[in-house]
């Protein structure tokens, strides 16, 4: 199993699960799996099949716009994080 | 196998010779003035990096201390370690200089006062009192006076950063109060930015608080980021983030980024055409729902208070030039884990700031022009 860390705006539709296990031998299997037990995170994350621009998808430390995209091989080992751009500083 | 001693005038003589002269008094001792020439290797030091300064077990070395008891010890290990050509000088050190040996004053860069305020730091190698003048010398602009920019400014101030712009149009509200420590109760109504010089004037008195009663936009960011070293980011929407992301490319300036929500934080550092820009990470704006403000999500008060000294770390690094800063990583903090881990970032050939047809990034491509006759 690979698993899937879903960042704090995403987990209203994870109920509050800070990680989600999910098979899928590449990004984009993972990505079917997970939205397979939370389906209301696939319009979230994805549009149309292809990701949403605003979340940065990682296969462990590696950005996957720099590797295959949603084919980017995943192993059972690794670890997928979702990264959605934050604007807080404290006002 | 043993090692001699030597009195004064014969160390002075053998230094002449050409024996390399280790000092292996602590950086205090040396900062107050030295032998010149010679190699300062604290006693603690001794054994484990003796191999860098004389990697030839043949090599002639003359150690000396205050007086001679520690060179007399660490000539002692070094004989053991195979060193065969090692010199102890017992004598005070005042007879070396009374016997004519080279000597090297200090160097004053920082003030009696200054070296009392700023002692535990210029104690740390990397630092010292040159580092420590870097930073008296460093000018450090602060977007935003609240969650973020409290940690920072009062961390810097402290430091001894001698300049620290605010930026902040914003006055302090009791709302604040949970998480921007630079301002009290007594401050609630007044513009944070003067907020915060009563706050720093009171940690630091030598720090110069320059105050922007002003929002940052596209008509006056590179007014405001212009004239000083690095730029903390640590305000609270998007449109400033890439409004001062694309003047900091412009301008080359570094950016120390950190953001938060609720028990998450990200901290990076833009390094202009060295690793990422904003919109390299970020190429288009989230909708609000999957970034919300501070003021709707909600912010627990300790996030900031990490993610801000994690920024104003970065700050020292790049002041100092010392150090692996977070530019081409971006670190994620996880309180309600307690977990930090990170993930690689790249500058993007495409991106619209910095990419390959970025005018800017050509402008650094080219070659010096020549001076004009």
């Amino acid at each position: 199993m690979s698993t899937v860390r879903i960042p704090p705006v995403l987990r209203q539709d994870t109920d509050g699960s800070r990680t989600v296990e999910v098979t899928g031998g590449t990004v984009a299997g993972a990505l079917d799996d997970l939205f397979a037990q939370h389906p209301a995170l696939r319009d979230r994350v994805s549009s149309n099949g292809t990701l949403s621009e605003f979340i940065n998808v990682y296969v462990n430390d590696r950005d996957v716009r720099y590797r295959d995209g949603l084919e980017t091989p995943v192993g059972p080992e690794d670890t997928i994080i979702l990264l959605p751009a934050m604007a807080g500083g404290g006002r | 196998m043993t090692f001699r001693e030597v009195d004064a005038s014969e160390a002075v003589a053998l230094a002449r010779d050409g024996y390399r002269v280790v000092d292996v008094r602590e950086q205090s001792e040396w900062d107050a003035g030295h032998v010149g020439g010679a190699t300062l290797l604290p006693l603690a030091d001794v054994s484990g990096r003796i191999a860098e300064v004389a990697p030839d077990r043949d090599a002639r070395l003359l150690l000396h201390c205050a007086v001679g008891a520690r060179s007399a010890r660490a000539a002692g290990w070094l004989t053991d370690m195979g060193y065969t050509n090692v010199v102890s000088m017992k004598a005070p050190i005042a007879s070396w200089r009374e016997q004519g040996g080279v000597w090297e004053e200090p160097v004053q860069v920082l003030s009696p006062a200054q070296q009392r305020r700023y002692a535990r730091q210029t104690l740390i190698p990397e630092i010292g009192q040159e580092g420590q003048r870097r930073l008296l010398d460093a000018k450090v602009l602060l977007i935003g006076a609240g969650g973020l920019g409290s940690p920072v400014a009062l961390y810097l101030a402290a430091s001894g950063v001698g300049t620290i712009g605010v930026v902040d149009d914003d006055v302090v509200d009791e709302s604040n109060l949970q998480r921007q420590v630079l301002h009290g109760v007594d401050r609630i109504g007044m513009f944070k930015v003067e907020s915060a010089e009563l706050t720093l004037r009171g940690i630091n008195p030598e720090t110069n608080v320059v105050k922007y009663v002003e929002r940052v936009d596209a008509d006056n960011v590179e007014r405001l980021i212009g004239g000083y070293d690095v730029v903390v980011d640590g305000t609270d929407n998007f449109d400033t983030r890439y409004v001062l992301n694309d003047a900091a490319v412009r301008l080359r300036k570094p950016v120390v980024h950190g953001s938060i929500y609720r028990w998450d934080g990200q901290v990076t550092t833009f390094v202009p055409f060295d690793g990422p820009c904003y919109r390299c990470m970020y190429p288009t704006q989230p909708p609000p729902e999957l970034a919300p403000a501070c003021s709707v999500a909600g912010v627990l008060g300790v996030l900031p208070g990490i993610v801000g000294i994690l920024q104003a770390n970065e700050v020292f690094k790049l002041v100092l030039g010392t150090g692996d800063t977070l530019a081409g990583r971006l670190l994620m903090i996880d309180a309600m884990g307690t977990t930090f881990d990170e993930v690689r970032t790249w500058r993007d050939p495409a991106c619209l700031a910095c990419g390959d047809a970025s005018p800017f990034a050509s402008v650094h491509q080219q070659p010096p022009q020549p001076a004009s006759v």
